[in-house]
């Protein structure tokens, strides 16, 4: 097993750089064999939205994905691990959520981070509002049965 | 049991329905479970009872902790009242 680390979680209004944000996690290390990252972006939905706006649970927000880690970590042979969650209006194209999970082989790191994602949509405490193009407000995004579902596939492994 | 004020803190439409983002509230000693919280607090005015009108949906966390509607309450500093997520 690789030596414990602790995992980068970040919750954030700014954007962030997902080049940077691999070269942070492998750069000077010789062990990485694979990176995956995940990013999620804002959709325009067929171009009816202008905005989303992320609210989110200060203090929650970091714990919650620090245990969801906590647990990849244990999972899978992971040598790094970072998850970056944004809040505030967010314009379609622009990132939201970004997961990069770094192991010595692919398997471990698409595996951890399919699974971060699959939780952080589930339990981490954020909510979606849509605002429209023609400057209504869509009202919030509804949770999909098939992300729990994506959640509750892990547990049967 | 529970004689001090407790925090209660709301998020998205559950915020919006209630009209306020969080209070203190003195919680009476029949109110244990989260379930029991859910009731009460319907019990106090139009607002929360459009709010809480389907209590089976609210999802509640104490401490910044998930928690089940059978946990008791027991201890709670914060207690947090909100829909399903939809982040990521």
């Amino acid at each position: 097993m690789p030596a414990s680390f602790q995992p980068d979680i970040r919750i954030q209004r700014e954007d962030f750089d997902v080049n940077a944000e691999i070269a942070r996690l492998s750069e000077g290390r010789a062990d990485i064999g694979a990176v995956v990252t995940f990013s999620g972006l804002c959709r325009d939905e067929a171009g009816a939205l202008s905005a989303l706006e992320l609210e989110h649970y200060p203090g929650m927000a970091e714990a919650e994905i620090s245990r969801i880690a906590a647990e990849a970590i244990e999972r899978w042979p992971l040598l790094g691990l970072t998850a970056i969650h944004r809040f505030g209006k967010i314009a379609p194209g622009e990132n939201i959520v970004l997961v990069v999970a770094a192991s010595s082989h692919r398997q471990a790191a698409f595996e951890a981070a399919n699974f971060l994602m699959d939780y952080l949509k589930s339990r981490a405490p954020f909510w979606k509002k849509e605002h429209r193009v023609d400057g209504s407000t869509g009202g919030w995004v509804d949770a999909k049965e098939a992300d729990d579902q994506a959640a509750a596939r892990w547990k049967s492994r | 049991m529970t004689e001090h004020p407790t925090k209660l803190v709301y998020f998205a439409w559950v915020r919006e329905r209630i009209g306020r983002a969080e209070e203190d509230v003195a919680l009476p000693a029949e109110v244990e479970t989260v379930s029991d919280l859910l009731q009460w607090l319907k019990g106090r005015g139009e607002e929360y009872e459009n709010a809480l009108q389907y209590p089976d949906v609210i999802r509640v966390a104490i401490d910044h902790e998930h928690v089940e509607h059978r946990e008791r309450l027991a201890g709670a500093r914060e207690i947090a009242l909100f829909p399903p997520m939809t982040g990521g």
